[in-house]
């Protein structure tokens, strides 16, 4: 026996997906400013493993040569991204889905689990239900993340309005640096979130879409 | 399984639905997006995002505040080699002596009055070491010295519908515009020490600006004028497409 379910509500989809081309613009608009500095990489002392970014990246994406553009389309879409984002945040706390998404003390036993059970290294299924421990964790800090975003861009945008956050921050450069960070944080969510989808598969993904996913009934389903 | 017909069309029913609302949103987003990107160019931006950086500029300028100031550093984290970016709109046969920079617009004269270095520095020193910052995003402390825009000010004050100051290289190649608000923080400089030595000719001798509340593009090396104006100056990097405002 099969039923349909529902798994996600309308607002959360809705947020989900304004937020995602919006989180790309953000990104994409970023890049073609931090192209007019990109002093970033990953190494130590004289040892660069890698440039953020060699100069064919530049070339292949089109970020080059286009700061004013990048800034001026960036100070537009933090407005959206802020927005939508803000209201997800209010949404979800007011409307209780906070407690599906909100690590508690069993996730992160739990996100080990998932972890070595994707990874074929155990064979205990995790728990089928919305989130499990390692989705709570990662969806969780994704908010976070924004929210460090908005504050990290605030204190670059408004160095000297908001001298204090910048403080807290570390001053300007670790700002700047933290905020690209956050971005690069973005990229790894990105690519494990779109492996875990393919993943999941088909009913997974449409529930995403349709707000409803079909579920057999012999299963206690949650 | 048991395959349950009314399950399948009903989910099939809502995937339709779904996926029609997504691709309508998807192409309502690409459709105002492609709109805004095909508008005609304002100093080299799409009128959309002028208004947006307009919009945000009002926002700024309602929160500013000239009591909040740019954080200060010791005098030892100042670099000792402050990078040199730009040379846009600057003379390399100036000297000090024969340096002279114009003011007009005053309500203390309506001639524009002509200033020598010794004028500028006669006014009140002051100084502080803050962090200079490029709109490219680099950032690096450096220790300035002069006198404060608010003093020449109280000398050659602004009309009282003065609401921006312009002030451009000799040869008029180089040219900022500042809000007034911006102009009298107590930290904006006209700026002839860097590192407590005489500034360098590649650093804006004999007169610069130093504005701490904006990024480097408005801080003009070599000043050849200042005027009031009630009208918002044309500046040169808004006219490549930056914003005008470009407050920190």
């Amino acid at each position: 026996m099969q039923r349909i379910e529902l798994k996600h509500l309308r607002a959360t989809r809705w947020f989900h997906w304004v937020n995602f081309p919006l989180l790309f613009a953000m990104i994409w608009t970023g890049m073609w400013i931090y192209w007019a500095n990109d002093v970033y990489r990953v190494g130590a002392g004289d040892v660069t493993l890698f440039h953020f970014f060699p100069d064919p990246v530049y070339k292949a994406l089109g970020w080059d040569h286009k700061l004013s553009k990048g800034m001026a389309w960036h100070f537009f879409f933090m407005w959206l991204f802020a927005i939508n984002g803000i209201l997800y945040v209010a949404y979800t706390a007011i409307s209780g889905e906070w407690r599906y998404l909100v690590p508690n003390r069993h996730s992160f036993r739990e996100a080990i689990q998932v972890t070595l059970y994707d990874l074929g290294l155990s064979k205990a299924h995790p728990p089928a239900r919305k989130f499990n421990g390692a989705q709570q964790i990662a969806y969780t800090s994704v908010v976070l993340m924004g929210f460090g975003s908005l504050i990290t861009g605030l204190a670059i945008y408004k160095y000297v309005q908001f001298a204090w956050l910048a403080a807290l921050l570390g001053g300007y450069p670790m700002a700047r640096w933290l905020h690209f960070w956050l971005t690069m944080g973005y990229v790894a969510f990105f690519l494990v979130h779109i492996a875990q989808v393919v993943r999941a598969g088909w009913n997974n993904f449409r529930s995403m879409v349709t707000g409803y996913e079909v579920v057999n009934s012999d299963k206690e389903a949650l | 399984m048991s395959r349950q017909p009314d399950i399948q069309t009903e989910m099939a029913r809502k995937t339709r639905r779904g996926f029609l609302t997504g691709g309508i949103a998807t192409m309502a987003g690409l459709a105002g997006w492609a709109w805004i990107a095909s508008r005609k160019l304002e100093n080299e931006l799409q009128w959309p995002l002028r208004r947006v950086l307009r919009v945000n500029e009002k926002l700024a300028r309602g929160y500013f505040s000239q009591s909040r100031l740019a954080p200060t550093f010791p005098r030892s984290a100042a670099v000792a080699e402050l990078r040199v970016n730009e040379d846009i709109g600057m003379d390399d046969d100036i000297d000090a002596e024969n340096w002279r920079m114009q003011v007009a617009g005053s309500s203390a004269s309506i001639a524009p009055v002509t200033l020598a270095l010794d004028d500028i520095k006669k006014l009140p020193h002051s100084g502080h070491v803050t962090e200079l910052k490029c709109i490219e995003g680099w950032s690096q402390v450096a220790a300035w010295g002069g006198a404060k825009f608010a003093d020449l000010a109280k000398q050659f004050p602004p009309p009282e519908k003065a609401r921006y100051v312009s002030m451009a290289t000799a040869n008029g190649k180089y040219y900022v515009g500042l809000d007034l608000a911006s102009a009298m923080h107590p930290q904006t400089l006209l700026a002839y020490e860097l590192n407590d030595q005489p500034l360098t000719d590649e650093h804006g001798a004999p007169l610069r600006l130093v504005i701490p509340t904006k990024y480097g593009i408005k801080n003009i090396k070599q000043i050849g004028s200042i005027s009031y104006s009630e009208t918002r100056p044309k500046d040169y990097w808004a006219d490549q497409g930056y914003d005008w405002y470009a407050g920190l």
